[in-house]
């Protein structure tokens, strides 16, 4: 019925964040990406890729199912009262768990990553120190 | 059927993305995480769907068939338009300047 407008939710605010951790690492410079190499914002990008993704493709399958309308209320179950407490229930429950998913899936993406990025990341060896006879 | 389209899509794009990588001047990253963001939320969908209601986990018929190349067309635009706006060969830019 309206699933879509959780991850959609996610997607808007995980898009601001991404625009005030961009903002930050401009002012702080490469200092806050020099452990890895991969920036938070950089990180954020990959979430808001998988969640707008989701939510467009999923929006098109919504107006195609006749779901979601071009004019006010714009969702088919609006227009009924006894239609809006299942719509509700389906987007805590499906929507619920899409975005829950999205967000694991990136949890897991962003480990992986910086798994991969340390394990390529160059040792540097250390030298004893010198002086002293 | 849809879901199966977008999945199938998804995987492609990922691939040719990790032949052409660490390259990414055509922003094929993007387009397979687009797709990858669809597949996982069809998938909570038909999953949770196939277990409170029962019935096909998959419909395949014309409508859904439909529906998969409308949801993969859609998608293709959205790429394009996200490519001319950032038009990494500079293509718009050339043409712009006669």
């Amino acid at each position: 019925m309206a699933c879509f407008l959780v991850p959609m939710g996610e997607a808007i605010v995980a898009t601001a964040v991404q625009k005030v951790v961009e903002n930050r690492e401009k002012k702080v410079g490469e200092e806050m990406t020099k452990n890895t190499g991969l920036s938070w914002s950089r990180k954020l990008s990959w979430l808001n890729k998988l969640l707008w993704g989701g939510t467009i493709l999923l929006a098109l399958e919504h107006v195609w199912h006749g779901e979601v309308v071009p004019w006010p209320p714009f969702l088919t179950a609006m227009e009924n009262p006894a239609d809006i407490s299942p719509m509700l229930h389906e987007m805590a429950t499906f929507g619920g768990a899409m975005a829950i998913t999205i967000t694991v899936v990136w949890g897991i993406m962003i480990l992986v990553a910086e798994l991969k990025a340390k394990a390529a990341m160059p040792k540097v060896k250390e030298r004893p120190a010198s002086g002293g006879a | 059927m849809w879901l199966i389209m977008t999945a199938l899509a998804a995987v492609i794009v990922t691939a040719i993305w990790y032949v052409k990588a660490p390259e990414d001047k055509y922003k094929l990253g993007w387009l397979s995480l687009f797709f990858w963001g669809s597949t996982l939320m069809w998938l909570v969908d038909h999953v949770i769907a196939y277990i409170t209601e029962g019935g096909e986990f998959f419909e395949i018929n014309l409508d859904a068939t439909l529906l998969g190349v409308a949801v993969i067309v859609l998608a293709l635009f959205v790429w394009e338009i996200v490519l001319l706006v950032s038009d990494p060969k500079g293509v718009l830019k050339k043409a712009l300047r006669g």
